[in-house]
């Protein structure tokens, strides 16, 4: 039923555009510059008058016949069925099978007679939609139709809907941001202060703490193994593979920037630019069995030739990869932010007597400056952020250590490891990960906050 | 002004020759023999033999695109940075050969300065747009001294009073006038012996236009100084000689007041008179 009024719908919209058009046309014997609007503007306004209302007419119309067939069907069950909430629920599903033909043997008879209720109002309802659908199409298109003179201003109407489209689509797009900050904090601020969670830390606790443990807090038989929610190890994880990342990805992102925009010729540029950019694109699971598989075993390998005890799974390993993927994030906003940078300075620099290197040191770098150290922060906030690279590399084990040769483990990391898997939503443990989520999320928005105030900067510099 | 010294083919005579048949001799800075400039598959100078003289103004006038900024650049090798771009002939400052293997182009051009057509200071403080290219070369070996080179080349470019009170202020904040005095306070920094300017009025108003002119008059005292302009009345005020050039030839070069009151050349003559360009 639902394919059969999308498929009308997607016919009628077609056709009402067609026949608004030629209306237009008819409407002026065929001189369209009489029109105030192209006719192809009044076929826009009517498909969209008749497209609009069938969408909410099915949007609305749908869900409440739904609700409708279900009461109906509860209706016909047993009242002594009917009353026990949590019995209900278990017939209903049953209902619910009977109705779709999924029930393996014969239902019980008073089963069979709410499924077969239910799917009778349902039918019935859908047929009402389609009815209704159709009616408010022709009314809206009667109306509509009506309307196409050659005064009619049916570009700005379109305009306006247009407008409107684009600023719903925004609309969405920031109101999801907001839903998820809110259950985020929501969820956060259940960790903290509800009183029926059991091992729940207190903030400073969370926040200065030095041992994380979580795990423990699921059973309460296991009595030895203290809980504890410290989130100091993982930040100092977190920093310690951020740190690395960077350490890496900023000398090689930066000098690839100065010798793509300063020294490779146009055409090396153009081909080398373009495959730098692939590295962002690999998957960071490719990534990480990498890290896992080859770069840690070669450090471990490396290091152990040195007479230095490496773990197996190691910052160092997921740290040097991490860069690797990041290089491209450096290195292309940089190439850009020095190539904007007006010849003008160059030629200044030149002409007093600079030779290339001290013209990029003392002129191009202070200039592009603020734009390449929002690109290092748009970096910082990838690698903060990095989960896979980290699971598959780094380890689990919450260790407070700056030793980059260590196992470590980062927040991401944990907030995967805790929610993989069946979870029950009200545990300390569950909750926890929407702790280190929210103290994520205010790392890099902070980060964010900052590049963005250092590109506002930038603006002003030359012009 | 010795008629000696106006435009000669290269056949004609030699420098030392120009400078026997000079009743006062004048001191020569720059001296062009057989220059030819091409971008590429296209030629913009031919031939361009020219003398120029230490401590007075040469301007360089003609339409546009009949490249006296090409020339310009060729005297402090700008047009090196120009991948396509070919220079021959042989361009002499002080006797010596700017194209010769030997010759450091950064030390060329800390001899000769360069203002540029729009004003182009650093995104830096006022002073250090001026201590730029004396740090550059070690020209100051402690903070005194440094402080004294930009308050001196500040002054000399009559922005001293303006900001003196505000050196560390950004340069790109002042104004388009006060801009491009900063940007000549800059090169007079490194103590060049010739700056050029590329049209150095033709981003600002007939105010700042005006100061500079008076400026260029006063810089003349240390410095020789080769304008291209596309005002002729600004070529006339300011310069002791002109050259004019078109279609990448240079057609005419004399004392100022000749090339404006009766040149020799019919094109020079017709440029003037507003005829083309």
């Amino acid at each position: 039923m639902t394919t059969l009024y999308f498929v009308i719908m997607v016919a009628l919209v077609p056709v009402a555009f067609w026949a608004a058009r030629r209306r237009a046309f008819a409407v002026v014997e065929g001189r369209p510059g009489v029109l105030h609007s192209l006719p192809t503007y009044h076929g826009l306004l009517v498909a969209v008058i008749v497209f609009i209302p069938m969408l909410v007419v099915f949007a609305l119309g749908t869900p409440a016949v739904g609700r409708l067939a279900e009461a109906r069907a509860v209706a016909a069950l047993p009242s002594d069925v009917a009353a026990d909430l949590l019995r209900r629920s278990a017939v209903m599903r049953e209902v619910a099978n009977v109705a779709s033909g999924n029930h393996a043997g014969d239902p019980a008879p008073g089963i069979r007679a709410a499924a077969d209720s239910l799917v009778a109002t349902r039918d019935a309802g859908h047929l009402a939609v389609l009815v209704l659908g159709l009616a408010v199409a022709a009314a809206a298109f009667a109306f509509a139709y009506r309307r196409i003179a050659p005064a009619f201003r049916a570009r700005n109407h379109f305009e306006r809907f247009v407008r409107v489209v684009l600023m719903a689509c925004a609309a969405i797009a920031i109101l999801t941001t907001i839903g998820i900050v809110f259950s985020v904090v929501f969820e956060t601020y259940r960790f903290f202060f509800d009183p029926a969670l059991k091992g729940r830390p207190t903030v400073s606790e969370f926040l200065f703490g030095t041992e994380w443990n979580p795990q423990a807090a699921m059973r309460a038989d296991q009595g030895d193994i203290r809980t504890a929610f410290g989130f100091v190890p993982l930040l100092t994880g977190t920093l310690l593979i951020t740190a690395i990342a960077i350490a890496v990805a900023g000398p090689l992102g930066l000098f690839s920037a100065i010798y793509l925009a300063e020294y490779a010729s146009p055409r090396l540029r153009a081909s080398v630019k373009p495959i730098l950019e692939i590295l962002a694109g690999i998957p960071t699971v490719v990534l990480g069995f990498f890290a896992a598989l080859t770069v840690a075993p070669l450090i471990r390998g490396w290091g152990e030739s040195f007479g230095l005890d490496v773990s197996s799974e190691s910052a160092l390993a997921a740290g040097l990869v991490m860069g690797m993927m990041i290089i491209p994030f450096i290195s292309s906003l940089s190439d850009d932010v020095i190539n904007a940078v007006p010849q003008s300075l160059r030629d200044g620099a030149y002409a007093l007597g600079s030779t290339k290197s001290e013209t990029i040191r003392r002129v191009v770098l202070p200039a592009a400056l603020p734009g390449i150290v929002s690109a290092f922060m748009l970096a910082v906030s990838r690698a903060v952020g990095e989960t896979m690279i980290v699971v598959m590399a780094a380890g689990l084990a919450a260790k407070l250590t700056f030793n980059p040769l260590d196992a470590v483990t980062t927040i991401t990391v944990q907030i995967k490891t805790i929610l993989v898997g069946d979870q029950e939503f009200d545990s300390a443990k569950t909750l926890a990960a929407f702790a280190l989520g929210f103290v994520l999320f205010f790392v890099t928005l902070m980060l964010n906050v900052i590049a963005l105030q250092i590109v506002r900067r930038y603006r002003e510099q030359y012009d | 002004m010795p008629e000696a010294l106006s435009i000669r083919t290269a056949a004609e005579s030699s420098p030392a020759a120009a400078t026997a048949a000079t009743a006062a001799p004048r001191e020569i800075k720059v001296t062009a023999r057989d220059v030819n400039v091409s971008y590429g598959e296209k030629q913009a100078l031919f031939d361009v033999d020219v003398d120029i003289a230490a401590r007075s103004v040469m301007a360089f006038i003609g339409p546009s695109g009949c490249g006296k900024s090409t020339f310009l650049r060729c005297i402090n090798r700008m047009n090196d940075t120009i991948p396509i771009c070919r220079v021959t002939g042989r361009i002499e400052v002080d006797g010596r050969d700017i194209y010769d293997p030997e010759i450091d182009v950064v030390q060329l051009r800390a001899r000769v300065g360069m203002v540029f057509q729009k004003p182009n200071p650093f995104p830096k403080s006022i002073y250090e747009n001026v201590a730029y290219g004396p740090r550059l070369h070690g020209m100051a070996t402690n903070k005194a001294e440094l402080d004294a080179i930009v308050e001196e080349s500040l002054r000399r470019a009559s922005l001293w009073k303006e900001v003196s009170d505000r050196l560390e202020q950004p340069g790109t904040g002042l104004s388009g006038g006060q801009q491009q005095r900063l940007c000549i306070a800059r090169a007079i920094a490194v103590s060049p012996e010739i700056i050029l300017m590329d049209e150095p009025c033709s981003a600002l108003d007939p105010i700042a236009t005006a100061r500079i002119e008076e400026l260029i008059d006063e810089l003349t005292e240390n410095f020789t100084i080769i304008i291209v302009t596309h005002s002729m009345q600004q070529a006339a005020r300011v310069s002791q000689r002109t050259a004019f050039f078109h279609l990448g030839r240079l057609i005419e070069e004399g004392p100022t007041e000749q090339i404006f009151s009766n040149p020799k050349d019919r094109r020079t003559q017709d440029y003037i008179t507003g005829r083309f360009g």
